[in-house]
């Protein structure tokens, strides 16, 4: 194999670099190349093109083209060759160009991906990535905008995590990639440029743990639980509140499956209201999920039901109604209204 | 051995299975044309007379199967024969929840898995009991997916030789995942390089893994023998219901070499894999190979084949089996003499007697196997359910039965 060529023009000279998301998912994934060169890249028009969202830009010409596979347009064929390539011993990342494209990779991903360690008691690992760009607000076509996370959490071998600002993005692709266990990558799409977003991120600081949620705003009044593009929502929504003298506590969850509640039960137990916020439908979800476990061990501490803001039961509508399908800042505002009236 | 009169078949007036026998006109005909189709385009060394056919492209690949070769290779086939058909009645014992038999596959399967090499990689569907023993995993470690107590017992690495995979055709892409493994770690090029082999059958080939495999191996060049056993029924559904065209003819629309040889002939079965491994080490693959060849038991234990099938079928079959043109050749050439077969008799015996004494034994799984192994790493969730269900079930030893 090849050594990698590594791309020394725009080396910084600090280790502290102002990035997107997109920008730190970029070099997160570079930095796991060059950690570990059993690392590859494969999917649909990730080598010269750097993805269709150019987050594997630059990969293929550094690392070659025995790292970074341009594949054949099947979603099957990706994911059920990095299964066999990762029981040969590589770490594969797999992307999947939309969430909308994934189904007919379900099959290999529920029947060996998520299996084949418990099948074989642990004789076999499949460290495999799946990167997958999601959510709405794009203005795209059908299949675009979708928010599939909880079909994956219900599976059990797999991991799911998803990253909502630029140093999760470059720390937790990382650690995915390092993890023996296949892992499902949830990315927010429409937040992969976002200027807004841009943050400082210190490639040599010591990231937290992979399957850990975070408390990113403290508060007292309620409790909001959201992860990938809805944390923002909730972070906007905690920043409006506050101007009426409202002190939302928001929580990123970072991982789906396992999940890590308790920083949530924490918070629960001292604000009594939770209100969960997510992209996805509200049936059978990551949301449900949360509901149920918070009842159960925070029943006594409970002032309101809990609530969930999210998308709708039904298929995700033509973009020129996503606005109304999409939690935002007002749906969530109401929502604390509706806690608090309780 | 075993002669096919004492082959399992259902009882009459056993239940349903006697009386149901109902195939439809395009089920008779498919199946006896299944009886004589493969004539001309079959690869054959020894025909079911027991003759050696010469052909002057395989024979160099089996010139060092002398008497004494092939005399194993009539063992390895009556041996898997027998506790094959242990396996059958051990399921009807009630001591395996199902078998799935792999009567009549017997040269596809040893001739093929004694073409690899130790280094070579093997992925099986769920009847490659045969292949397996060729790659050294114990027959018993083959029980514990039938009887219900694990779900593949054996070292994958250490034997070459993938876990069983049930959903059709999904090990058609892993084995060539895999196989791009190889080649992208330079072991393919040389007389030395590794390759990985792959089985799956007829009605695998209508799925979109299959096709998918055979897209990816072809564009990466990965070293992969698709080794397709064509046993001409899908459960109750003839070939023709997967195919216009003969299998190994597809492999021409992906861009590699399609072979088709007599499943039934355990040397030009080893002749042709041997041959398409040779080329897969040396970068010349993917080849698919499709192994002509006829299930003579039902799909599994519990499927009913007179529902869909003639018996006739399976009379005309009977002429072609794997293992009488070996015993025939042997005799005929005096490669053995009735001693060898009574001892290889008396082997098989002993070797599913041994079978039958393990499975009675196997114990149950403790419950907490059920939380082992799902995640590589640690997973507080599930060790949370472990220990909610195991004090659980401490409540009954200390309050009484469950």
């Amino acid at each position: 194999m090849a050594a990698p060529v590594r791309s020394t023009a725009d080396q910084p000279t600090s280790s502290v670099q102002n990035l997107t998301i997109g920008k730190a998912l970029n070099l997160g994934l570079r930095a796991a190349m060059e950690a570990d060169d059993k690392v590859l890249v494969l999917g649909e028009d990730v080598g010269k093109l750097g993805g269709v969202f150019r987050i594997t830009d630059g990969l293929q010409k550094d690392f070659g083209e025995q790292r970074v596979l341009d594949t054949p347009l099947a979603e099957s064929g990706i994911i059920g060759t990095a299964v066999g390539l990762a029981v040969r011993g590589f770490r594969p990342v797999c992307e999947i160009q939309f969430e909308g494209f994934i189904f007919p990779g379900f099959d290999q991903i529920s029947s060996q991906l998520a299996k084949l360690h418990y099948r074989t008691q642990g004789g076999i690992k499949v460290p495999v990535v799946i990167r997958v760009p999601y959510g709405g607000g794009i203005g795209a076509v059908e299949h675009h905008s979708e928010s599939p996370e909880s079909l994956f959490a219900h599976i059990a071998g797999l991991k799911v995590v998803s990253c909502a600002n630029p140093v999760d993005a470059y720390w937790m692709i990382q650690q995915a990639i390092r993890c023996d266990d296949p892992v499902l990558f949830f990315e927010p799409k429409r937040l992969y440029h976002s200027g807004a977003l841009k943050a400082p991120v210190d490639t040599a600081a010591e990231p937290d743990p992979l399957f850990a949620s975070r408390t990113v705003r403290q508060g007292s009044t309620a409790t909001l639980v959201a992860y990938g593009p809805s944390v923002k929502v909730c972070l906007d929504a905690a920043t409006a509140a506050a101007e009426d003298d409202l002190s939302l506590e928001v929580i990123d969850l970072r991982t789906l499956s396992p999940l890590d509640l308790e920083p949530v039960f924490e918070s629960v137990r001292r604000t009594g209201r939770l209100i969960t916020v997510s992209e996805a439908p509200s049936e059978s979800s990551i949301t449900s999920e949360i509901a149920a476990r918070v009842q159960q061990e925070c029943f006594y501490s409970l002032e309101s039901p809990v609530l969930r803001v999210t998308g709708f039961d039904t298929p995700y509508p033509p973009s020129k109604l996503e606005e109304h399908y999409l939690p935002d800042l007002d749906r969530v505002l109401h929502a604390v209204d509706r806690a608090l009236a309780w | 051995m075993s002669s096919p009169e004492q082959w399992t078949r259902p009882e009459p007036g056993a239940g349903p299975a006697a009386t149901a026998a109902e195939p439809t006109p395009e089920q008779v005909i498919a199946g006896l044309r299944a009886t004589t189709e493969g004539g001309a385009e079959l690869t054959q060394l020894l025909n079911p007379e027991g003759e050696r056919l010469a052909s002057a492209h395989f024979d160099p690949y089996v010139s060092d199967i002398d008497a004494e070769a092939l005399r194993g290779l009539y063992r390895d086939m009556v041996l898997v024969r027998r506790a094959d058909r242990e396996g059958n009645a051990m399921q009807r014992q009630g001591q395996l929840g199902i078998w799935v038999p792999l009567l009549g596959q017997e040269a596809a399967q040893i001739g093929s898995g004694r073409a690899l090499r130790p280094t070579d990689m093997a992925f099986p569907s769920y009847r490659e009991h045969g292949v397996a023993y060729t790659r050294g995993v114990d027959f018993k470690e083959l029980l514990g997916i039938f009887r219900g107590t694990d779900h593949s017992g054996w070292d994958f690495q250490a034997h070459g030789f993938h876990p069983y995979t049930i959903v059709i055709g999904n090990q058609v892409l892993n084995a060539t995942g895999y196989a791009m493994g190889q080649k992208f770690e330079g072991k393919v090029g040389d007389d030395d390089g590794e390759a990985t082999i792959v089985y799956f059958g007829d009605g695998a080939t209508s799925q979109g893994d299959v096709h998918e495999g055979f897209v990816w191996s072809a564009v990466y060049d990965a070293p992969v023998v698709f080794f397709c056993q064509n046993n001409q029924w899908a459960i109750s559904e003839p070939t023709e219901r997967q195919s216009r065209l003969p299998l190994y003819q597809r492999a021409r629309g992906y861009g590699f070499p399609g072979i088709r040889v007599d499943g039934n002939d355990v040397l030009a079965c080893l002749a042709v894999t041997r041959w398409a491994l040779d080329e897969c080490r040396h970068g010349n693959g993917p080849v698919l190979i499709e192994a002509f060849t006829y299930r003579m038991d039902a799909h599994t234990t519990t499927d009913d084949p007179t529902r869909y099938r003639l018996s006739d079928e399976l009379e005309v079959w009977k002429h072609k089996d794997p293992i009488e043109r070996v015993r025939v050749h042997l005799a005929r050439t005096g490669g053995a003499d009735q001693e060898f077969f009574d001892q290889v008799q008396a082997d098989a015996d002993a070797f599913a007697a041994d079978l039958r004494d393990f499975c009675f034994n196997m114990p149950d799984p403790p419950p907490e196997r059920i939380f082992a192994n799902v995640y590589a790493e640690p997973s507080p969730v599930l060790e949370a359910q472990q220990r909610e269900h195991l004090a659980y079930l401490a409540g009954f030893a200390e309050g009484g039965e469950r």
